[in-house]
């Protein structure tokens, strides 16, 4: 993934269109109140996100148990299981299993995880062909695009991008832009890869340790058509994906879907728990930092995360910067928590693109602090010395006017001298506040001095 | 030491001190869904169809009068032998890509979303709940539950190689939030409420 840019200067570039800007910012807005539609109509919504939260804590302070559990039961239900310590290790181990049965074409359905661990790339450079099944992956693959979204992996695109890239790679009529018509020509294309993939990938929703089997969540079916066509099977998970019982899926289940995109349910739920006879399912278990993650108490909560999206539609800042804007496989507010701890420095801008206004916790479904998290990070980047350029220049300066209250005073004065009698100053590219904003009206006189005014009079009048 | 080893080992380290507590389930079961109700409305507000009916014999007529009887019709439910075909749970599942409708039985449905949980044992194939161009699923109504919490309930200790809940047909808004029926598996879903 293309990293050469901050958030703020990709977010710029996204900025230009200001048609399509809009016009993203309403989409995801709009899938957003599908959720609030959704979760009105649950009288115990509160409840269910509180013992959601509740069910994760408990994982998170057993999680050692609960893998040793799950593992032994995988075993016992003839699935073969697998660790990966890093991305490398998972890459490793995924083209290990297709060596061996001599595969060089795999379709794979929806897995952030593979994404986070760029395994098309490293499966492609090895001779292996890779389809993406999922609609939305397929259209990003298509155009050689990371998704920019965890579940709406082309919500950046219009149809006449689509119906452009189907035109191009599909042969589809040129200027068609029916989505249904687009749908059938990928639902033809894609049967045919089905039917001649003799192995299949997916990720997991939910892997359950008391019973050893795993849960796959999709609309299209993509998954189910790839795994029960195919003889062998490999899931690939987080180890943070664990929950204790089964019945724990309820709960999770009636969250995921309309935190989502407001469906009461997600078409298919689907419980792996053997393999057909003579067919393989493995399940590679992966940390990639999620173990460090585990041991930040501040952030140790990221790793309740469902991946359901709800923080990135309703994010003002995600919905008017775009996903590829994050540069890291999961975006939005939970990927900006969760791109620092795999690499500081990388990732050091992502914590900032957010305006910290809590919508992002008010819809987890797991209750994760996302927007105190974020604000936290803010803290621990410029204590490591991680902050991006301009802004460790401005919080500098904050810090030492803010401390010094004649420096304070007279940086008022000046500031708003500047903005109305020199607004070029101001308003300018090194001015990162006024990027993307109107600067507003100056005040006649500072708070400062209005209060040494009348500060001493409206006390008195209120102690009356 | 093996990748497995030093993943445990970090975790057990890294993890907290005190074990949280599980919550209680049970006040999530409260409810006063009339469930049949209920079940309905949301199968058709996510592009699902139902049909009531006394008996299999109507299941047969309906298909009779809805579906093209000449092409690949499937089922396990032996009941329905007359209008579809029951012996092909050994074929490559493969060759079932030109069904053009397959019924089978679910255990039990969930109003609050419109699933039906259907196991393997139902299914014939793993893959026959989605590969036919169009699906047909026959419930009792009163094996209707109100919740997901009740649908665990009932599930408990089952033993399954695969199950899944199936909630309308294969669906996809991935071209700009247009929702369109049929994306890799049925185009549409057939729920049989029977008495
Ligand atoms: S952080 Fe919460 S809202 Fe965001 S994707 Fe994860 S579960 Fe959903």
């Amino acid at each position: 993934m293309k990293n050469n840019i901050s958030h703020s200067e990709a977010a710029e570039i996204f900025n230009k269109d200001v048609e399509r800007v809009n016009w993203h910012d309403e989409t995801l807005w709009f899938v957003r109140e599908k959720r609030d539609r959704s979760a009105h109509q649950i009288p115990e919504w509160e409840l269910l996100r509180e013992t959601a939260s509740q069910i994760k804590l408990n994982v998170l302070s057993n999680i050692h148990d609960y893998l040793v559990e799950f593992e032994a039961n995988a075993q016992k239900n003839g699935i073969i299981v697998h660790w990966a310590a890093n991305a490398e290790e998972h890459n490793v181990i995924v083209h290990s299993i297709l060596e061996k049965h001599n595969v060089k074409q795999m379709v794979k359905s929806k897995s952030m995880l593979t994404e986070e661990c760029h395994l098309n790339d490293y499966l492609t450079e090895r001779g292996i062909d890779v389809i993406d099944s999922d609609l939305g992956e397929r259209i990003v693959q298509l155009r050689k695009e990371p998704p920019s979204h965890i579940v709406l992996p082309a919500i950046h695109l219009k149809k006449e991008d689509v119906s452009e890239t189907f035109y191009e790679h599909l042969g589809t009529e040129k200027g068609n832009i029916d989505p249904q018509y687009l749908t059938e020509s990928a639902r033809h294309h894609l049967r045919d890869i089905f039917l001649t993939r003799k192995a299949a990938l997916t990720g997991v929703n939910f892997a359950v340790a008391e019973t050893g089997e795993f849960v796959v969540c999709t609309n299209e079916g993509n998954a189910d058509m790839g795994a029960h066509l195919a003889d062998v099977h490999i899931a690939c998970m987080g180890f943070e994906k664990l929950i204790p019982q089964r019945k724990h899926l309820g709960v999770f289940l009636r969250l995921l879907a309309r935190s989502a995109t407001g469906q009461p349910i997600t078409t298919f739920s689907s419980h792996f728990k053997k393999p057909r006879e003579g067919k393989e399912i493995h399940i590679v278990i992966v940390d990639n930092g999620r173990s460090v993650q585990l041991g930040r108490e501040d952030f140790r909560n990221s790793l309740k995360c469902i991946r359901c999206g709800a923080c990135m539609n309703t994010c003002p800042v995600y919905r008017r910067s775009g996903g590829h804007s994050y540069h890291n496989a999961v975006a939005g507010p939970i990927g900006s928590i969760l791109a620092p701890n795999l690499d500081m420095k990388k990732n050091a801008d992502l914590p900032f693109a957010s305006t910290l206004c809590g919508s992002c916790t008010n819809v987890c479904p797991v209750k994760i602090d996302i927007h105190d998290q974020l604000y936290k990070w803010r803290q621990v980047l410029v204590q490591e010395g991680y902050t991006p350029k301009v802004k460790t220049i401005a919080m500098k300066t904050m810090a030492t006017v803010l401390a010094n209250p004649m420096v304070f005073d007279i940086a008022g004065k000046t500031g708003r001298f500047a903005m109305k009698n020199l607004s070029g100053l101001v308003n300018n590219k090194l001015n990162k506040w006024y990027d993307q904003r109107e600067m507003p009206e100056v005040p006649e006189e500072s708070f400062r001095e209005w209060y040494k005014k009348n500060g001493k009079a409206t006390k008195r009048k209120n102690d009356e | 030491m093996s990748s497995k080893e030093a993943i445990l080992q970090k975790i057990k380290q890294n993890q907290p001190k005190e074990v949280n507590e599980l919550p209680n389930l049970e006040p999530l079961k409260e409810t006063n869904l009339d469930v049949l109700d209920q079940y309905k409305t949301v199968l058709k507000s996510i592009g699902g169809d139902f049909v009531e009916v006394s008996n299999y014999v109507e299941i047969i007529d309906f298909v009779r009068q809805n579906f093209d009887t000449n092409k690949r019709i499937l089922t396990t439910l032996t009941e329905l032998s007359e209008v579809a075909n029951l012996d092909w749970s050994d074929d490559d599942p493969h060759s079932l890509e030109d069904a053009e409708l397959i019924l089978v039985k679910a255990h039990f449905g969930v109003a609050e979303n419109s699933a039906l949980w259907v196991t393997d044992d139902l299914m014939g194939q793993r893959v026959s709940t989605f590969i036919p161009q169009y699906l047909a699923i026959a419930v009792n109504k009163n094996d209707i539950v109100a919740k997901m919490h009740h649908a665990y309930d009932r599930i408990g200790n089952q033993e399954y190689g695969f199950g899944t809940f199936i909630a309308g047909p294969s669906k996809t808004a991935d071209i700009e939030q247009s929702l369109v029926l049929g994306a890799h598996g049925a185009r549409g879903l057939t729920v049989f409420l029977m008495d």
